[in-house]
């Protein structure tokens, strides 16, 4: 399929389908013409196309009902591809639409009080009881458990292996008895963020994604796209953080001064330089398979980000803060609030989906074939680990 | 666009590394730096039987009808090579300045039967090109002397850009003086009331553009060999009882050391697929800091031997050093964005 095909099938779709009617008809609709995700197979959202067409299909729809980027980041970013790869026909059937169109919202259960950096030491368990598995454990820093409809969530099912071995991956039942969700407040006022705890919590073993023990690769899909995800960058030149940056620096010369304009410029080509590299990477995906690579975007991007919102703040020389109220936030709202809010927001962006400190251990180990540091926890049986 | 490689320029890239990793290895560079630094031969092979001197060159006057990509791969090859050869010199911004003109001298250029040299100081740059430079016409003999001039010593034919005017000059001695960068030595080029035959109008600035957004491509082969070379060295180099790659101080360092190379290729590819200004500003501004940390950062790493002579680890620094200078600094390169990516300084507000 080529450009000018998409184009034809958008057209043809846009004569069918009003975008001034319903928001969700036409958003179900666009699924089902295979234009949600085009590089998604046939019948499931997509028309197997090559992935950097979809930016024709989103310059085409562009003035259309748009899905809500932000509040379904972990669903369209992390579980889909991780459905689409690890998941049966009838659970890619069950979960892709509903993800696509916002109609359900997902989470990510992974880490927990005792892991973090360290995912695989993870100790919620799963016991299996016929049909059905029963959950017992803690999950915590799951940002926007509190819509979620679902969430994909790994447990540990066989304590008596090694950790990576004895992991086991699933579809998180988000209103199932047992499901409780309590916020966290961060650091910019808000709960974007929870704790969640699952107790007796019985999921059907169609829940379960990818086998008994393969948890940990089924994982790993989830968190290479995430990189992806987090890290893929803005398309455009200038965009992202730095398109606010330069909106307020243009809008005031009064406000300028020679440092500043040195460090802006720097960062103006470092941006520039991602960028690029961003679309070489897009280029170089063949439908949806990042490799370890990814992880270089996340990193640039949160050292731009955080570079860049540090600098909004100096820039503006404003002693405030747009509002400190405790609320439960509807998504991560980078661009309706003021420089502060961003500052804090961006400070998250090193830690969440993999700090940096471990993305560069991923670099060095994955792409650069360095050595590992000496381990102590590989052989032994997770049950037998110090904590 | 694409900012990926064609097979044709793999294919390319491959005959030169093959052709370079037999007859210029590092030590064959460092054996001749100090007597006879450019190696004619490999240039004579290189031009004629891999036709790398006409790339740039349309068919019909004799070259490859290559493209900026084609020219771009071959430099990447020959900066993780330091190779001294006349390249970037005279087929690229020699090549590039008499392209206009249609000159039949093109013809000879593809061919590697001749070199020539662009008598601009490589210290200018596309925002001031007539640094270095005091040369004047007057009825069509040139006076003066023009600093710094990177291949003028091994060029047969001098092209010398007077007031929007190239004139060949022929049979001018060139005064080579120690070079930071002993691969590419750069030479005092004076001219006494000197012959010089008009061969058309030169847009000097788009010229030095042009070769600025080559030498990023130059500049990341040199950045990638330091990143390789270490990454080798780390690996296999032992203390307290294990590899030195598998400390994570050193380890953070040179996955850092990829990010910035890895953007240094998306930069370099960008600025040959779209030689405009804003990206050649980009990729100048970028890669050149990128090699030079590359090379500090082999040099740190290979502890004391990437101090001394026998190590090759120095001629990389000391091209990725001048090469920083070359056509602009990156803070030349930074400077030209502010107006080009309209991110204006405090001058253009109110005080
Ligand atoms: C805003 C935000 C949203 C999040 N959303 C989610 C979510 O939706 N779902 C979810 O499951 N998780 C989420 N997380 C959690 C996140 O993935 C973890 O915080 C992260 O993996 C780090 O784990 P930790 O907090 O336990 O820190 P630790 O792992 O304890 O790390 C502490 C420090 O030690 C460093 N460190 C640890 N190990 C090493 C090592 N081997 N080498 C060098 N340094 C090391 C770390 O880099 C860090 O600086 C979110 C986090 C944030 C901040």
């Amino acid at each position: 399929m080529n450009e000018a095909e998409i184009k034809e099938r958008v057209a043809r779709f846009l004569e069918e389908h009003d975008p001034a009617g319903d928001r969700l008809e036409f958003l179900r609709a666009r699924f089902d013409a295979g234009l949600a995700w085009v590089w998604f197979p046939e019948g499931l959202g997509g028309l197997g196309a090559h992935r950097e067409l979809q930016q024709v299909v989103e310059r085409e729809l562009a003035d259309t009902p748009q899905i809500n980027g932000g509040k379904q980041g972990i669903g369209l970013g992390m579980a889909a591809p991780t459905i689409l790869a690890f998941g049966t026909e009838e659970q890619k059937r069950r979960f892709l639409r509903p993800l696509w169109t916002g109609e359900e919202i997902w989470c990510q259960l992974f880490s927990e009080p005792g892991a973090g950096s360290d995912l695989a030491t993870l100790g919620t368990r799963a016991v299996r009881d016929g049909d059905e598995w029963v959950v017992d454990g803690q999950k915590v820093w799951t940002s926007g458990a509190h819509h979620a409809r679902w969430g994909i969530l790994v447990t540990r099912t066989d304590p008596d292996v090694p950790k990576h071995r004895g992991m086991t991956y699933f579809v998180c039942d988000m209103q199932a008895p047992g499901v409780e969700v309590r916020p966290l407040r961060q650091i910019t006022g808000e709960a974007e963020f929870n704790e969640v705890f699952l107790t007796g919590v019985r999921l059907s073993d169609d829940l379960r994604l990818g086998e008994v023990g393969d948890g940990w690769r089924v994982a790993q899909t989830t968190l290479m796209n995430e990189r992806v995800a987090i890290g893929g960058g803005p398309s455009r030149r200038g965009g992202g953080v730095m398109a606010t940056v330069l909106n307020a620096w243009r809008e005031h010369p009064e406000l300028r001064t020679n440092d500043l304009h040195q460090r802006l410029l720097s960062l103006w080509v470092e941006a520039e330089v991602t960028r690029l590299s961003g679309a070489r990477l897009r280029e170089q995906l063949v439908a949806g398979h990042p490799g370890p690579e990814g992880s270089g975007m996340k990193l640039s991007f949160a050292r731009l980000n955080q570079a860049l919102s540090g600098f909004d703040v100096e820039f503006h020389r404003d002693l405030g803060y747009d509002d400190w109220t405790f609320r439960r936030s509807e998504d991560v709202d980078f661009f309706g609030r003021g420089p502060g809010y961003r500052y804090l927001r961006a400070k998250g962006n090193s830690i969440e989906g993999g700090t940096s400190e471990i993305l560069r251990n991923i670099i060095a180990e994955r792409v650069l074939g360095l050595p590992s540091e000496p381990r102590v926890d590989k052989d032994v049986p997770w049950k037998d680990l110090p904590r | 666009m694409t900012l990926l490689y064609s097979e044709v320029e793999e294919e390319l890239r491959a005959s030169v590394r093959a052709l370079l990793a037999d007859r210029c290895p590092p030590a064959a560079v460092l054996k001749r730096v100090e007597s006879e630094p450019t190696d004619l031969d490999l240039w004579k092979t290189l031009a004629g039987e891999i036709g790398v001197a006409g790339l740039l060159i349309p068919e019909e006057l004799g070259g490859a009808g290559a493209g900026a990509g084609e020219a771009g791969v071959v430099l990447e090859e020959l900066g993780r090579a330091v190779a001294p050869v006349p390249f970037l010199t005279s087929a690229v911004l020699a090549t590039r300045a008499l392209l206009p003109t249609r000159d039949a001298l093109l013809g000879e250029l593809a061919e590697g039967r001749r070199t020539a040299a662009l008598a601009v100081s490589f210290a200018a740059s596309p925002y001031r090109p007539g640094r270095g430079s005091s040369v004047r016409a007057e009825g069509g003999r040139l006076s003066g002397t023009v600093t710094g001039v990177a291949g003028a010593d091994v060029a047969d034919v001098l092209l010398v850009p007077v007031d929007g005017d190239l004139y060949a000059v022929e049979g001018v001695a060139a005064e080579v003086v120690p070079s930071l960068d002993l691969t590419r030595p750069v030479a005092t080029v004076t001219l006494d009331r000197a012959e010089g035959r008009r061969v058309g109008a030169c847009d000097l600035a788009a010229t030095l553009r042009f070769g600025a957004a080559l030498l990023a491509s130059e500049q990341l082969g040199v950045a990638e060999w330091c990143l390789e070379t270490t990454l080798a060295y780390v690996k296999e180099r032992h203390q307290f009882a294990r590899p030195i790659g598998s400390f994570q101080a050193i380890k953070h360092r040179l996955a850092d050391l990829w990010l910035d190379v890895v953007r240094a290729r998306a930069a370099a590819r960008n600025a040959v697929a779209d030689p405009s200004a804003v990206s050649v500003a980009v990729a100048q501004a970028w890669n050149a800091g990128v090699a030079v940390r590359a090379a500090e950062e082999a040099l740190q790493l290979h502890g004391g031997i990437g101090m001394t002579w026998e190590h090759p680890v120095h001629l990389y620094l000391k091209r990725a050093k001048s090469a920083e200078i070359a056509l602009g600094t990156p803070g030349d390169h930074r400077e030209a964005l502010a107006s080009l990516a309209d991110v204006p300084g405090p001058e253009g507000g109110e005080q």
